[in-house]
């Protein structure tokens, strides 16, 4: 592979029911590629997490995913509310979920961690007011 | 046999422990382990790739996490019933969904005796 293969998605942020479905396609994507299942693994939790927050935090937004000769990049942007503090955020446990949310099995506060568990490089650029981009790489 | 590393298809553990099936589209997939839990994100943190994740969740999210998480099968305690778009994604996705009438606990020591 020498040219990057990229992809593009928009996540919705109305539809609770379909949330995920980037990270759903991006998998089967992956598998159709014939990339190792725990590469697929990581790629799938990390982006499914931060697609989750783009719904749940943000009103939707954007993702981007290329793969190339050394890893697949994801990139999510949004123009929610951005994260004040990306420190606390980065906290297990942390959330500012409401309880709506919590009834469905989300917002326990470890998305943000399992993103950084299951990246090998992630990068966090959020504003206040404008919104987040969170880039994620995953190596072979 | 060595143990620890048993091996259980899920269609081996509904026959052995008495569990129901509620989607089976890949039955023969092999069981290495089990977690449970009801909050996605503990379950993509701590799971494993090929475990039975033991739930009372019961939405849709289940289907995605249980995909991406690459779970062998979904088991879901306490018979919680599932509806039927649920179902029907769940075997869209190759997605194998299975149900003891048991509370979590009793469900894992279950599963446990075949692991
Ligand atoms: N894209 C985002 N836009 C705004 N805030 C966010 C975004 N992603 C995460 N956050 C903030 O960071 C917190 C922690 O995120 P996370 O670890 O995924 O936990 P959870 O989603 O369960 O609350 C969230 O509760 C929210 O306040
Ligand atoms: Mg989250």
């Amino acid at each position: 592979m020498s040219d990057a293969l990229n992809f593009h998605f928009d996540v919705d942020g109305e539809n609770f029911t379909s949330a995920g479905h980037a990270s759903v396609k991006v998998k089967k994507i992956l598998r159709e590629l014939g990339l190792d299942p725990e590469t697929i693994r990581k790629v799938s939790i990390a982006m499914y997490e931060g697609e989750i927050n783009m719904v749940i935090h943000a009103g939707g937004g954007e993702a981007d995913v290329s793969v190339d000769d050394k890893g697949v990049t994801i990139v999510l942007k949004d123009s929610g509310p951005g994260i004040a503090d990306i420190e606390k955020a980065m906290e297990e446990g942390f959330s500012t979920a409401q309880e709506n949310i919590r009834s469905l099995g989300f917002g326990a506060g470890m998305g943000l961690p399992n993103m950084k568990r299951y990246s090998d490089e992630m990068n966090i650029e959020s504003e206040v007011g404008k919104g987040t981009t969170i880039t994620m790489k995953v190596y072979f | 046999m060595t143990p620890g590393v048993t091996r259980v298809k899920v269609s081996e553990l509904i026959e052995k422990a008495g569990f129901g099936a509620v989607t089976l589209p890949d039955a023969e997939r092999e069981i290495k382990g089990a977690y449970a839990g009801d909050l996605l994100s503990w379950v993509m943190g701590r799971a494993k790739a090929d475990d039975a994740w033991i739930t009372i969740m019961s939405n849709i999210n289940v289907v995605a996490v249980a995909s991406l998480a690459d779970v062998a099968c979904v088991v879901l305690a306490e018979d919680v019933e599932l509806d039927a778009e649920i179902k029907k994604t769940a075997l869209e996705k190759g997605i194998n969904i299975i149900s003891s009438g048991k509370p979590i606990y009793e469900t894992a020591l279950e599963i446990g005796r075949y692991l």
